[in-house]
């Protein structure tokens, strides 16, 4: 663990959270950020595969099936590391709390679960700056599924492994990747010392689980080193004020 | 794994036509006929000369001749084009972007064409990728073990000049200096020209330091295009690549 990211020796917070699509994570991580920032808090956010530097060859690899494990692995490499040099580092060091909607776990589960190799993956992330609150959560696939397969009424080609040949049906192909997936958080829950929330629990117990540890592990360094927004006297306090 | 990538570092490299550490997942590199040769060397120092003119000779020979480099790639070619044009990339960033695409032009130009018994020239490899990075101040463990999927060539000729010579082909061949040729996105000098001189330097001595690892062909690059093309002529037909009635072809299948 202690040599498998850059450590953070600055001002500011890493907070990640995992899970396969549908556990509730991005809901989850949403309204923590909104706490903090309510708190006073600068907040930033990043979510997996988002720099505008990359993303139009991601978009047409996706698009034409160009992709092979080791392309898919280092084209999302080079995105994290575009968000990492210009965005999440440089807030990291100003103070603020940047909080991730997935991170380099994701590449070492889902790539893995594609056939490269663990030792490599980990390497290849290595310049990433360890988080400092890692959430994982657990959700039983079927869960999961029922969730997603509400939702939206495609299922993408990669999402659902289909690069891989399992199956060539596209439900099967997403239960049987996604299984792989989850096997693989499963397995590097000790090693990345996740805080496993229990996915199938209600939205407003996990968030309170979350902010309990929050508070817990990182409350008092967060008073003391991260960056807040001068106090506004109560009151000039109005209401657009209070919602944003 | 960490002692066997030891040992490889002390001994031997592994043959020809295997990755230098790590496995490529899905890819059968099993059965390759043809030959993978490099050339390698510092930026303006007349690399792709002399690969223009081996592939004309190597067909007039009667090979099968595909010839490659970097940011050439299908996926990410355009990509990598559009992000310098910016000037916006970060080392880490540049570095993933290149290997990005140098796995994707193995993946789909380079081990089909030699499945097919193809003479694959490549203008430049890992080597530059590597180089521009720890030049940067990247950890070089790192960058080593991100690039070990690529397969061993046959031979890799290193083209070597001194800065002096770059400078002097960049400002007479060119008639301008290059901002990334220039490493000016680490801004290794006050002007164009001192921060050319300096990441070059640097660039120049991390290829000289892989030469021996790596097994390197040094070629004294400071001579007429003339002098170093019969050279490597004589250093290629010692390597006696054989006539071979390539089938396949080398192409991307169509998506």
């Amino acid at each position: 663990m202690d040599s498998l990211f850059t450590p953070n020796r600055h001002r500011g917070k890493l907070i990640v959270v995992e899970g396969i699509d549908g556990s509730g994570k991005s809901t989850q991580i949403s309204l923590l950020s909104r706490w903090l920032r309510s708190s006073g808090y600068a907040v930033a956010f990043s979510e997996w595969n988002s720099s505008p530097l990359v993303h139009e060859t991601t978009r047409r690899g996706k698009k034409k099936e160009m992709f092979t494990p080791t392309t898919f692995s280092l084209m999302h490499a080079t995105d994290f590391a575009d968000r990492t040099e210009r965005y999440i580092l440089p807030l990291i060091r100003a103070g603020a709390i940047v909080c991730a909607d997935r991170y380099a776990y994701t590449a070492f589960a889902r790539d893995v679960a594609r056939g490269v190799d663990p030792r490599w993956v980990r390497n290849l992330y290595s310049f990433a700056i360890r988080p400092n609150l890692a959430f994982y959560f657990k959700t039983p696939l079927d869960t999961a599924l029922s969730r997603i397969l509400g939702g939206r009424d495609a299922l993408k080609y990669y999402e659902a492994g289909m690069d891989l040949g399992i199956s060539t049906n596209v439900e099967e192909s997403f239960r049987i990747f996604q299984g792989r997936i989850i096997a693989e958080y499963e397995s590097m829950t000790a090693e990345m010392g996740f805080y496993v929330i229990d996915a199938t629990q209600s939205i407003e117990e996990q968030q309170r689980e979350m902010r309990a540890i929050v508070l817990r592990a990182i409350g008092r360094s967060l008073k003391k080193n991260v960056l807040r927004a001068p106090v506004v006297p109560a009151g000039i306090l109005t209401e657009t004020n209070g919602v944003h | 794994m960490a002692s066997t990538k030891r040992n490889r570092r002390r001994g031997a490299l592994p043959p020809p036509l295997t990755p230098y550490s790590e496995p490529l997942p899905g890819v059968d590199t099993t059965s390759l006929a043809g030959k993978l040769i490099v050339i390698e060397g510092a930026d303006a120092v007349g690399r792709s000369t002399q690969v223009n003119q081996l592939r004309y000779w190597l067909e007039q020979e009667g090979h099968a001749v595909l010839d490659t480099g970097m940011a050439r790639s299908a996926l990410a070619g355009k990509g990598i084009a559009k992000a310098k044009d910016g000037n916006t990339l970060g080392p880490v960033t540049m570095t993933l972007y290149y290997v990005t695409d140098f796995a994707d032009r193995l993946e789909n130009e380079i081990v089909p064409a030699l499945r097919a018994g193809f003479v694959v020239l490549t203008d430049r490899y890992i080597f530059s990728i590597m180089a521009r990075a720890i030049a940067r101040g990247e950890d070089p463990e790192w960058i080593e073990r991100v690039c070990g999927f690529g397969l061993v060539p046959h031979a890799v000729y290193y083209l070597r000049a001194r800065v002096k010579d770059l400078v002097s082909r960049v400002v007479i061949g060119r008639g301008a200096f290059n901002y990334w040729e220039s490493g000016m996105d680490c801004h290794f000098g006050d002007d164009m020209y001192e921060s050319f001189v300096n990441y070059q330097t640097r660039l120049i001595r991390t290829l000289d330091h892989m030469s021996k690892r790596y097994a390197f062909t040094p070629i004294d690059a400071s001579r007429t295009p003339e002098a170093i093309f019969s050279e490597l002529q004589r250093r290629i037909r010692s390597l006696q690549l054989k006539p071979v009635n390539g089938t396949g072809r080398a192409v991307r299948r169509s998506a």
